[in-house]
């Protein structure tokens, strides 16, 4: 087996170093009835070409983006991911390096995070951002459990545009609980939260573009929260907004989360994914995960460690702020590279090309017969109403080449209000031939 | 007040040495903010201007302030950076608990196929079969190997999949209007994150005190069960290496008192292929895929979490899941009577599925087992070479994959576990896990993996040995002064955590 | 004016109707650097034994109790800044926070000067 350095003679000296007359000498605590007493009926070791030709018959039963005209969004974004991303995520001192525990040996990944999370700190305008975390639904319950240890107060408030998945996540992290009050789906962009916060309730959750792509008012929703001593946490699912939209930060929101799959990161299918999440200063010792600090080796250099970690579970065990043991790591590292690559120059002129280009999508999609477009307002995403429900067109859709995006009922399903909704996505990959090509599709279906 | 017995922090050593780091070939990387500026970019982009935007009034007016840099000069710094780390494929990373083993090329290839990469979590189910196939032989072998009724794939890391378990066996004793069973029962041996995931879900958390050769007594199990206990958390192999050999009884005491058996898989690398843990009576065990089965720990992340079922708590697994419609594969993404829901956005860590299914199409049902079965002897013969110069904290019988020793042949020589541990670096090995588990005093807990060749694992005991020759002649400075040719000499930990510096800041 | 100890390694400096807690000496050597303490707040009730306050090191975080029962009247803000004054001097600056006992006889319970030395030997 080529991953298995010994041969059998190696194998047989060094049993006889231990003093052990067999390898099952070294499984003696195993009970007798359990050790190697079944069948795996398992396939045998594999060369690596048939390894290589099963996978990629699977890969091929797959549709991948880049086959065809693609609109689909809803949390993951498809974009543009240059070359020296992968290819620097690829090199063993980062790929095959653990957690930075033992700092003299680990100040590539340690710098790292140190960068990210300046980079995270400045895009969502926060004083602080963490190492990472699983993804954005995950952080988002982890958001709203460090709002009930800051304020003390239990009730939380979910904004009817928060990505449904998102509301179901922290559903599950919160299960059973009568204060956690869940507002109903909001797919015109009606804002209603700033009526349910009252005296008891530790912060409410906006997204921003929401679900159905619509920009909410942070500022509104950070003044309202705060007049009642709540916190305000802003969710932004698609990241390259910020480019163009005001940060989170600059309009009075105390924790930001985000998901920061569209940068660096493929689609992957939903994972893995990359939680950014940010916050002020005087909240860090309750925030989960980890943090890289600055600070001096005993030469006196520059160097990072990672720190604060008081609140986490190999010390707290039981006490610790979360459960969390991982970050995103390499996640991380391709979204701090792809964002070194882009600069503010070219940050803000991705965000703009995005929008652009949902600004064609939106203007092409008005002028089918049977669409309506929802949005007055969006950055690369937005909501149509068409004459027939959305899960089957979809379908159809798809059987020409055309993935047309998420039909909201897929998320929904108890809801048939939503059932004629769909929701796309255009990015910089979105070309100006592949709005056409579906805004023709979808007249014929719709005719 | 509480005392713990973690490691004492790290002294800022005051050794006369010159420090090698800043060599030629180890340079030192300033800052990406020191490098760039806001004008340069290594992408190139279409400047377009919107003449009819529809931003709502909520353009940003703010300055982002971050700094690009061109191809070159990024692909310079992320290299020089890089070269900063230790990683598997430059040495062997001997952390107990961790399971660095080799990191196959094949699976970073396979996850990179178009038809993996580039597909979306949302897109039609009809567009995804090969996907959902995946996934399913995936759990196949999961179950398979741990010859259990269901697997829930989603949990992003051990620790997400250990509170899905968890959660799992709340709903189970939920809907059996158990309750009011509101304690779970932990070893003192235990990962932090067990007791952490217990308290999380509202359980009050009863430890198991460990017996003197290290595994948990079946009778302090039974004298601590009730019927206010939910769950045991047992890891299996445990962490001090050991496997535990009265883990069926205890199961069946559990079970007797109506709690449910929770085991910590981390310890799976060891008995792959070899032990089912659904014979030893577990009812759920987190798999990490970045552990057993090679995944990359990428620098602390992304992991992958799957949880196996036993029958009794199949039905309390989350969505979604893969199941057999009679169009093909069907995405089951709402259970209308889900106990539990959703635990992440999607459909969890496929780019992790790919890499793992593709190391155990590698390996195949005997090449896993094989590979355990290295992975214990590697342990043992390290426990083998070095018994005579360093002490064994529980006798005289097998470990399973990792070697644990105390620092008790430290004692008089003024040098610590922490100390020893930063000699190693010096001597071009990442340290083992120091410390943990906290059961043992001054733990040093070493795991070599299957991955390790013969002459690698002599190098290392070589050097160990080596190093505690020294350490008892009493030169206590290399130890205490160590490590003196990394990158960095030791890092002021205590100033870094009084005044903490999170990010860069224009000055 | 007495000192008494607890067999956690806190301290209580009795001054009339007020107690004075912290960490001992001991304590804070085997601890190490000090990075951080929780402080109670002023007019939380504590009983006999409940947590007040929280010392952290890099390494470790450990819980303070309180030896006796009362009221907290005050704490010593100046951690929050500089919390190596624990290190420095956990009996002088390095006092974490006040409390109103309730209850004398509790002190009676505690250990005296010889009692903590010959633990700590």
């Amino acid at each position: 087996m080529r991953y298995l350095p010994h041969s059998d003679a190696e194998r047989a000296e060094m049993l006889g170093v231990i003093g052990a007359a067999n390898i099952d000498a070294l499984f003696s605590a195993v009970p007798k009835s359990a050790l190697k007493s079944f069948d795996l009926g398992l396939p045998a070791h594999s060369p690596e070409f048939l390894v290589e030709a099963h996978m990629r018959a699977l890969a091929a039963k797959n549709r991948a983006g880049a086959d065809g005209p693609f609109f689909v969004g809803a949390g993951a974004y498809r974009h543009h991911v240059p070359a020296t991303v992968d290819h620097l995520i690829q090199r063993s001192e980062w790929l095959t390096a653990y957690t930075p525990y033992q700092p003299e040996i680990s100040q590539g990944t340690l710098q790292m995070l140190f960068e990210f999370q300046t980079q995270v700190a400045k895009l969502t305008g926060m004083d602080v951002a963490n190492a990472s975390l699983y993804d954005g639904s995950t952080g988002t319950a982890e958001a709203v459990l460090m709002a009930r240890r800051l304020t003390r107060r239990n009730k939380i408030v979910l904004s009817g545009g928060l990505h449904p998945h998102y509301r179901d996540v922290v559903r599950a992290y919160l299960k059973d609980d009568a204060d956690l009050e869940i507002l109903s789906a909001s797919p015109e962009g009606q804002g209603d939260i700033l009526d349910h916060i009252d005296e008891n309730t530790a912060a409410i959750v906006v997204q921003t573009p929401d679900f159905y792509g619509h920009l909410r008012n942070v500022k509104t929703a950070a003044d309202a929260a705060h007049a009642k001593g709540a916190l305000l946490i802003v969710v932004i699912t698609e990241v390259v907004s910020l480019g163009v939209l005001e940060a989170p930060g600059a309009l009075g929101a105390d924790i930001v989360v985000a998901e920061g799959q569209s940068i660096g990161n493929a689609l992957n299918f939903g994972g893995p994914y990359l939680g950014l999440m940010a916050t002020r200063k005087e909240f860090i010792r309750q925030m989960p995960g980890r943090l890289c600090g600055e600070t001096v080796d005993a030469d006196g250099q520059r160097g990072f460690v990672l720190t604060l970690s008081t609140r986490e579970q190999h010390i707290r065990r039981e006490k610790a702020t979360s459960n969390i043991c991982t970050n995103s790591g390499l996640c991380a590292l391709a979204f701090s590279i792809h964002m070194a690559l882009l600069g503010e120059a070219g940050f803000t002129r991705l965000a703009r090309l995005n929008h652009a280009q949902a600004c064609k999508l939106a203007d092409a999609l008005a002028g089918v017969p049977g669409v309506e477009v929802l949005n007055k307002s969006f950055f690369n995403e937005l909501t149509i109403r068409t004459a027939q429900p959305a899960a089957q067109l979809i379908e159809r859709l798809a059987e020409r080449g055309i993935l047309a995006g998420v039909p909201v009922s897929r998320l929904e399903p108890t809801n048939p209000d939503v059932a004629n909704l769909l929701v796309l996505a255009a990015t910089e990959l979105t070309t100006d031939s592949d709005i056409s090509e579906l805004c023709v599709a979808l007249a014929e279906e719709l005719a | 007040m509480s005392m713990n017995n973690q490691g004492r922090p790290t002294g800022v050593g005051t050794s006369g040495f010159a420090s090698t780091s800043g060599s030629a070939l180890l340079p030192n990387e300033p800052l990406l903010f020191e490098i760039g500026d806001t004008e340069h970019s290594g992408v190139d982009l279409p400047d377009v201007t919107i003449s009819n935007d529809r931003l709502g009034g909520f353009e940003r007016k703010s300055k982002l302030d971050l700094a690009g840099l061109t191809e070159p000069e990024a692909m310079r710094h992320y290299v020089r950076l890089s070269r900063l780390n230790h990683s598997i494929d430059s040495g062997m990373y001997p952390l107990g608990s961790c399971t660095m083993k080799h990191n196959p090329r094949l699976n970073e290839k396979m996850a990179r196929l178009s038809g993996f990469s580039d597909i979306h979590p949302l897109q039609p189910v009809s567009t995804v079969q090969g996907a959902l196939t995946l996934m399913n032989e995936l759990s196949h072998w999961l179950m398979t190997l741990t010859n259990t009724a269901a697997v829930a794939l989603t949990p992003k890391a051990g620790a997400h999949g250990e509170l899905l378990g968890m959660m799992a066996i709340k709903a189970a004793q939920d809907a059996a209007g158990q309750s009011h069973r509101t304690i779970v029962l932990v070893p003192e041996s235990a990962h932090g994150t067990n007791p952490a995931t217990a308290a999380f879900l509202g359980y009050s958390v009863k430890p198991i005190p460990a017996r003197a050769d290290g595994t948990v007594d079946v009778q302090a199990v039974k004298d601590a069960l009730s019927t206010d206990v939910a769950a045991i958390m047992l890891t299996n192999p445990n962490t001090c290496g050991l496997f535990e050999p009265q883990v069926i009884e205890i199961a069946e005491a559990v079970h007797q008192a109506g709690a449910f058996f929770y085991c910590d898989g981390a310890n799976f690398n060891a008995i792959m292929g070899v032990v089912r843990p659904g014979d030893l009576g577990i009812d759920a065990m987190h798999i990490n895929l970045h552990k057993t089965f090679s995944t990359p720990h990428g620098g602390g992340g992304p992991g992958a979490g799957p949880v196996v079922l036993s029958e009794a708590l199949a039905p309390f697994a989350p969505v979604p899941f893969v199941r057999k419609g009679a169009g093909g594969l069907e995405l089951v993404e709402h259970a209308k009577d889900s106990a539990l829901g959703r635990i992440t956005a999607f459909q969890g860590q496929m780019g992790m599925y790919v890499r793992a299914l593709t190391y155990m199409l590698s390996h195949g049902g005997d090449g896993l087992a094989q590979a355990a079965q290295d992975a214990v002897l590697n342990a043992n013969y390290i426990k083998a070479r070095l018994a005579h110069a360093f002490s064994v904290p529980f006798g005289d019988y097998p470990t399973m994959h990792e070697a644990l020793f105390d620092d008790t042949f430290l004692a008089g020589t003024g040098v610590t576990t922490l100390d020893f541990a930063k000699a190693l670096i010096d001597e071009g090995f990442h340290p083992m896990t120091m410390y943990f588990p906290l059961v043992v005093h001054g733990a040093m807990l070493i795991e070599p993996t299957e991955s390790e060749s013969k002459q690698t694992l002599d190098r290392f005991c070589d050097v160990m040995e080596e190093l505690a020759a020294d350490a008892k002649a009493g030169n206590k400075e290399r130890f205490t002064s160590a490590p003196l040719k990394a990158p960095r000499r030791r890092l002021d930990e205590t100033r870094a955590a009084r005044s903490p510096i999170l990010k860069w800041e224009r000055t | 004016m007495t000192t008494k100890f607890t067999p956690d390694h806190e301290y209580i400096r009795v001054e009339g109707a007020t107690g004075v807690v912290g960490i001992t000496n001991y304590a804070q050597e085997a601890l190490g650097d000090i990075v951080f303490v929780e402080l109670p707040s002023v007019g939380k009730v504590l009983k006999k034994g409940d947590e007040a306050a929280v010392v952290e090191s890099v390494k470790a975080a450990s819980e303070i109790y309180a030896p006796v029962s009362g009221t907290v009247t005050e704490i010593n803000e100046a951690l929050s800044g500089e919390p190596g004054l624990v290190n420095q001097d956990p009996t002088a600056g390095g006092w974490i926070y006040k409390i109103a006992i309730a209850d004398a006889g509790e002190l009676d319970g505690l250990l005296d000067d010889a009692g903590y030395a010959d633990l700590t030997k």
